[in-house]
């Protein structure tokens, strides 16, 4: 590398004793030991020069009583990797073991910080309704409740909605809009969350109150999910904002397996005399379903910690009600809205608590839903594309 | 098959009718589908444009937030403060995030330690921004007993990693085998193929990767509410309280005045802007070179 000159020497040497012990070089003890022996020459330099030029003066110092290994030290020490490699190799470790310590310190924070909270209610924490700061009573149960409509709410909405996208992007739409499309979709995804909830507050909430309301009202009242009064914000307006920040990623993804699916299978089906449909559901959303439901499931844990656009349209009220257009809570709004004003430890340790609950679900189902997205993707890599 | 040929005639043109209908039906729901998607996309972006250009002036770039019931004011600190966050952030995320992406591809090959840790990145991209926020709080915070940009930056800078890392992978992922035999062949130290040939191949790529996750924390207010916590004034001071732009957003929005609901959308336009650019800029990367089919 910086010193190409030298180089034809080594090859040279080789020749005459090349031969004598040629398993030596296969088997990496050999070269091991030998790197060894080369390192240990030169242990006491540290800089990249010098080690070279002791290392060119130890080369030709055993030249003269053990010439097989020549070339290999030769080269060992040019290289002289086995130092940097080493210190670099375990470097990059580090920063690979910090994702498990990012993950194990979350977890050991929450859960030394919510103690308090855990000795004073136990399990019944999680199935108490009352949430009163003032008497030092808490439980979780209207914003678990409140976390888990709005985002089943938002998946009944957006799954359709992004499976018919995807299939438009890859099998229906011209060639031409696919690019444009999808780049729009990609900037839904792109919107920070506050903007949401800005445009929630302002344009979608009247929306919600005076156009879209009252038509729930006349033709889905009976059903008694929807009654007065609306005002706008509420459970069901936050579903509708959690269904369009979902959306991007359910359709990204969904559209990832779908086209991880083998051509063949689309070809095999086609081949029958399969309408493009029949080809989609026979061919692609069969072989693809659980991916696609790794991808629904992955659009629910985005859901369930979606914190700031909701916490602007939901109402922010802690209840568990029937009617969606009823105010309602959820788990990261509660700690959004009132983490700064906790006072006492016991307040601030519950919504801890509730913060842990958080992580230990979205967790568990991010991760069932990527074990589902990579058994299909890796299944079928390879054959994709 | 069919004794009667034309019962079956009949059975079939009915059959044929049905599926091509039903194939025609699932045609219309899926375009009509996409263009209900895209509606609401138009929508906000098409009203935050009208909003936001129409309150936003040179005021909002150069003036300090005014007390309430005065007209006037900007969010020059929210935008400087924001600059700040986000390069502690990057300073601390992105070579973590880099690290752990060359191990992931260089050193991990088919080892279960590799698994498990591309696993864990992508579990840890799907914890809510919130979590991060109570963990920095717990852990810079609350020792403290002040608020700070510092733990501002922490939170965001863990969120950033698992996402630098998995790109970064990925990328490193479509530099040719062959590229890498030959610097090895050439007696080069593992050390400095990576660093001088794998990562320099792809490092459009990574570059991109950063910068989609720094366009994600860039918008992120949840982990800001109680660790930057916002300020009213100038601060350049990251070991106290600092204003950020989507905090101030946050707080302006919910606010009952009309000014402040003002510069809310015009400091929504700014953070879109900003936001697009990087995206936009991403895309342009990602259609070039070492990328192209890299996706």
């Amino acid at each position: 590398m910086n010193k190409p000159e030298t180089i034809p020497s080594p090859p040279a040497a080789s020749e005459q004793p090349g031969s004598q012990t040629p398993t030596d070089a296969a088997t990496p003890g050999g070269v091991a030991s030998i790197q060894g022996a080369a390192a240990a020459q030169a242990a006491p330099a540290t800089m990249m020069k010098p080690l070279v030029a002791q290392q060119g003066a130890a080369v030709q110092a055993v030249a003269s009583n053990t010439p097989p290994s020549v070339v290999r030290a030769f080269l060992q020490a040019k290289s002289s990797g086995k130092l940097a490699d080493g210190a670099f190799a375990s470097l990059m470790v580090i920063c690979a073991l910090a994702i498990f310590a990012i993950v194990v310190m979350i977890l050991f924070v929450l859960i030394a910080n919510s103690r308090l909270s855990m000795h004073a209610f136990g399990w019944k924490f999680f199935a108490s309704q009352t949430w009163d700061p003032v008497s030092g009573e808490f439980g979780a149960l209207p914003f678990i409740y409140g976390t888990v409509l709005s985002s089943f709410l938002a998946v009944l909405m957006a799954v359709p909605l992004a499976l018919a996208v995807s299939i438009f992007l890859l099998d229906i739409c011209p060639k031409m809009l696919r690019g444009p499309i999808s780049f729009l979709t990609e900037l839904l995804a792109a919107i920070p969350s506050v903007v949401y909830g800005l445009w929630g507050i302002f344009v979608l909430v009247p929306i919600m109150r005076d156009q879209v309301g009252p038509v729930l009202l006349k033709y889905l009242g009976w059903t008694g999910f929807f009654a007065l009064p609306n005002f706008g914000v509420g459970m069901f307006t936050a579903s509708v904002i959690l269904a369009i920040m979902i959306f991007p990623l359910i359709s990204s993804i969904s559209r990832d397996v779908m086209r991880a699916v083998p051509v063949n299978q689309r070809e095999a089906v086609l081949a029958l005399g399969a309408t493009r449909w029949e080809m989609l559901r026979i061919g692609v959303l069969r072989n693809a379903r659980m991916g696609i439901v790794g991808s629904v499931i992955l659009g629910l844990g985005r859901a369930l910690g979606e914190t700031i656009a909701v916490t602007m349209v939901i109402g922010n009220h802690p209840g568990i009600m029937k009617n969606l257009f009823a105010p309602g809570y959820t788990l990261a709004s509660v700690i959004a809205n009132e983490f700064t004003e906790a006072t006492g430890d016991l307040y601030l340790s519950a919504l801890i608590e509730i913060g842990l609950a958080l992580f230990l679900v979205t967790i568990v189902v991010n991760a069932i839903a990527r074990l589902l997205v990579w058994a299909v993707v890796r299944e079928n890599a390879g054959s994709a594309h | 098959m069919n004794a009667s040929p034309v019962r079956s005639r009949a059975l079939s043109s009915f059959v044929t009718f049905r599926r091509s209908a039903t194939n025609h039906v699932v045609t219309v729901v899926a375009i009509v589908s996409t263009i209900v998607v895209l509606v609401p996309l138009v929508a906000i972006f098409g009203y935050l444009l009208y909003k936001g250009a129409s309150s936003l002036n040179l005021a909002f770039f150069t003036h300090v937030p005014m007390p309430v019931g005065e007209p006037g004011g900007g969010m020059a600190n929210a935008i400087v403060g924001s600059g700040a966050i986000l390069g502690l952030a990057s300073l601390l995320g992105i070579p973590v995030g880099i690290g752990a992406g060359v191990y992931l591809a260089e050193y991990s090959r088919g080892k279960w330690l590799g698994t498990a840790i591309r696993f864990t990145a992508d579990v840890l991209n799907g914890v809510p921004s919130i979590v991060m926020g109570i963990a920095a709080y717990a852990l810079i915070v609350g020792p403290q007993k002040h608020f700070s940009g510092l733990a501002g930056g922490v939170a965001l800078a863990i969120m950033m990693v698992p996402t630098v890392a998995r790109t970064t992978e990925e990328m490193l992922a479509t530099v040719p085998k062959a590229v890498r035999e030959a610097a090895l062949g050439l007696g080069i130290p593992k050390w400095r193929t990576v660093l001088s040939v794998s990562l320099r191949t792809a490092s459009p790529g990574i570059i991109t990767g950063c910068m989609l996750a720094f366009a994600r924390v860039a918008g992120e207010t949840a982990p800001l509410l109680f660790t930057a916590f916002g300020n009213q004034f100038w601060s350049f001071d990251l070991n106290q309280p600092i204003a950020a732009l989507p905090l101030q957003i946050y707080v302006y929005a919910l606010s009952p005045y009309d000014e402040w609901h003002r510069l809310a959308w015009a400091g929504a336009l700014v953070l879109i802007v900003m936001i697009m650019a990087s995206v936009t800029l991403v895309r342009i990367f990602a259609n070039r070179g070492v990328l192209k089919g890299g996706n």
